[in-house]
């Protein structure tokens, strides 16, 4: 198996274009936590023409809302949630910058197509495996949203978290291409 | 005649949730550790080491597997010579929910009207409570955290007598098939067929927590269990749906008597955490 690749954040096109689908990554950096609520505010907040909480230039969103932080522990058991109920807002914000995306789980068509025009990226975290996850993840804060629990916007300082390339910056799908090698 | 207080069903509601959110059962532990054994595909193997060790991890330090601690489901038998004593039952049952999400640092992962506002109830209640009265004296819970990445890849098709067993076995495939990698495979799938339309879907949500791999007594049954795992497995949709030949680790059908006009099959979808714990008072 290929070594994982070792990137930080933020994201550039310089770093999203040189990653491939199948590519093991290990990320250390700032994520971005949120998920459906958060995201319906984004996007009351776009519609109003007011400012997103985050500056997406670069950065990449962790669909996923944590158990809380039992005590001795930088941040409770995390996984990805399932992507595709964030289908509906992720072209626009793939437009003003973000740049990575980590979750589980197919896409829509118009996803792929705005993570190739915009030079972005779809990362897959297994699913299931949250108390694996949040040994990378160092530190935790809730930056917005505190009213939704555990579907704030959460800050990840997180080192050599484990991922891998689902769909790069040239639309390589690897739920695509990968099962019907195994399809009898 | 058996009394019960109140307080001896919160404590063992408790208990049971703390257990099925920390620890995997053997049975699946024992399916995961086979199924590595048998995953050809590279990425297959990598994800089924990593559920492995994250099980372990879970366990050691009694922190969730999953962070969708889920909704809170709960199956009880109470024996018709059980006594219930001091407060309401179900609102016992809720308040063992509420202590263990809160104690257990559990994921509070409801909201209170599913349309409009969706204000999180902040207590992982209200539980979802399915009660029945059997013979005894005793009751036995079963609680199972039910995960909706899973729950929202389950269906449920009113076929007509005249589909057969093509019929069930086609749907069931098809219902995998379009979940892809959506409900964390390698998945448990529950069927449940006859019944009413709701019927159906609780039989099958039960199915899940049977001992894995275990077969309908019914050797036609048992026959159909195996022809749908080998043909979702031959999908070869794979661990984390990235491609592999372990899709499902097991297909548990229940059936139940039904109309003479219909014949209603359920699939409730569950992970590769299949979590579940039982109790008795």
């Amino acid at each position: 198996m290929k070594e994982a690749i070792k990137i930080t954040t933020p994201l550039n096109e310089e770093k999203v274009i040189q990653l491939k689908a199948g590519d093991f990554v290990n990320i250390t950096g700032n994520i971005y936590a949120a998920r459906d609520a958060a995201h319906k505010r984004f996007f009351e907040l776009i519609e109003k023409g007011e400012k997103l909480p985050i500056d997406l230039k670069g950065q990449i969103i962790f669909y996923a809302g944590p158990t809380p932080t039992k005590p001795g522990h930088s941040c409770g058991s995390v996984g990805p949630t399932t992507s595709y109920r964030m289908d509906p807002y992720t072209p626009e914000l793939l437009e003003r910058g973000l740049k990575g995306i980590i979750g589980k789980g197919l896409r829509s068509k118009e996803v792929i197509k705005s993570i190739k025009k915009n030079k972005a990226i779809y990362f897959a975290a297994v699913g299931g495996v949250a108390a694996l996850i949040a040994k990378s993840i160092k530190k935790s804060e809730v930056i917005a949203y505190e009213d939704l629990g555990a579907e704030a916007v959460f800050r990840f300082y997180v080192k050599d978290f484990p991922a891998i390339v689902v769909v790069d910056s040239a639309g390589n799908n690897l739920y695509e291409t990968e099962p019907p090698k195994y399809a009898k | 005649m058996n009394k019960i207080k109140s307080i001896q069903i919160k404590d063992k509601v408790k208990e049971l949730f703390f257990k099925a959110n920390f620890y995997i059962n053997s049975d699946l532990m024992q399916r995961l550790e086979e199924a590595l054994e048998q995953e050809t595909s590279p990425i297959g193997k990598y994800v089924l080491k990593m559920i492995i060790e994250n099980n372990k991890i879970a366990s050691r330090e009694e922190v969730p597997i999953c962070q969708d601690t889920g909704l809170a489901v709960v199956f009880v038998d109470v024996g018709q010579e059980v006594h219930l004593v001091d407060d309401d039952f179900k609102e016992a049952i809720n308040r063992g929910v509420r202590e263990a999400y809160q104690e257990g640092y559990l994921r509070k992962s409801v909201v209170d009207d599913p349309v409009f506002e969706r204000k999180n109830t902040k207590t992982n209640t209200p539980a979802i409570i399915y009660t029945d009265i059997v013979s005894g004296d005793k009751i036995k819970f079963m609680v199972m955290p039910k995960g909706f990445g899973s729950e929202n890849m389950s269906t449920i098709a009113m076929l007509k007598p005249a589909d057969g067993e093509k019929g069930i076995v086609d749907f069931v495939v098809e219902t995998v098939k379009k979940a892809g990698p959506n409900p964390c495979p390698p998945t448990i799938i529950g069927v449940g067929i006859g019944g009413t339309i709701d019927k159906a879907m609780v039989i099958a949500k039960k199915a899940i927590a049977r001992k894995i791999g275990s077969h309908n007594k019914n050797v036609k049954y048992e026959a159909m269990e195996k022809e749908v795992l080998k043909r979702i497995n031959n999908l070869g949709i794979g661990p984390a749906g990235l491609g592999g030949n372990i899709t499902s680790l097991a297909v548990h059908i229940d059936y139940l008597p039904t109309h003479i006009a219909g014949m209603p099959v359920a699939v409730n979808v569950c992970c590769h955490a299949a979590r579940h714990a039982e109790g008795i008072l």
